[in-house]
């Protein structure tokens, strides 16, 4: 199939709209990309090294238990990434912290992606993901 | 804001140099700010956005805390012990407020 160049210009113009449409309530790749971000300041982050624990299934999206652990962090930063805003929270470990690991409970709009990315001693970035299956959004409506 | 009551489980005795777990919890609704209330009016953003725990002065976790953590934020991790003192735990509220509470703990 040939193509002429006014229906190509249609097709990429109709592609571009689509991309554009779904957008306000739940967060976008960009604003996760920008949490990222601001948290690495733009250094790579390697996968593995990170323990994240979530239920598989989370029936109440309003309280998911939420476990994150990666050894010699000095901060990790866990991310909702399709809640209206993906920050949920940064653990800071101090110098009497007895681990780099902390549990919490969190509020996920729907079955996502939840991310935790651990800042190591030595300057570089780690990440996890998992996703989480949700019976009942937990952000209003 | 009223009503809020902050309650932490620390352990009474340790040994010097162990690792101790700790869990705090604070009863407070961590408003969203994406609620409606019944008239469809937004209800404002109330939330708990940062949380502190010292022992002795010296930091163990600070923790800065967004909309998507759950109502009555709860919270485990765990803290080295050296020596007897007492753990500052600390929440700061969106309008300003700052609860506290103190927990001894005794070194053999």
């Amino acid at each position: 199939m040939k193509f002429t160049r006014r229906e190509t210009l249609v097709i990429a113009g109709a592609a571009g709209a689509a991309t554009v449409m779904p957008m306000s309530l739940f967060a976008d790749e960009a604003m996760v990309t920008e949490a990222i971000a601001a948290f690495t300041e733009g250094a790579d982050v390697a996968e593995g090294g990170v323990e994240l624990t979530t239920p598989e299934i989370a029936e109440n999206g309003n309280t998911v238990p939420v476990e994150v652990m990666a050894e010699g962090a000095t901060a990790i930063m866990l991310l909702a990434e399709g809640n209206p805003t993906p920050n949920v929270a940064v653990f800071n470990f101090g110098a009497k912290a007895g681990a780099a690991a902390a549990s919490t409970r969190i509020r996920l709009a729907g079955t996502q992606n939840v991310t935790a990315i651990a800042k190591l001693a030595d300057g570089s970035f780690a990440k996890a993901s998992k996703e989480v299956k949700v019976t009942i959004g937990g952000c209003g409506g | 804001m009223d009503n809020v009551k902050p309650r932490v489980k620390v352990p009474s005795s340790a040994s010097a140099g162990e690792v101790v777990t700790l869990k705090t919890l604070i009863s407070h609704p961590m408003e969203s700010g994406l609620r409606k209330d019944g008239d469809g009016n937004v209800i404002p953003r109330q939330i708990i956005n940062r949380f502190t725990c010292e022992f002795n002065g010296e930091t163990v976790i600070d923790v800065e805390l967004h909309a998507s953590v759950s109502t009555n934020p709860y919270f485990e991790f765990s803290a080295t012990v050296d020596a007897s003192g007492e753990f500052k735990f600390t929440w700061y509220d969106d309008d300003g407020d700052v609860y506290e509470d103190v927990k001894a703990i005794e070194v053999a």
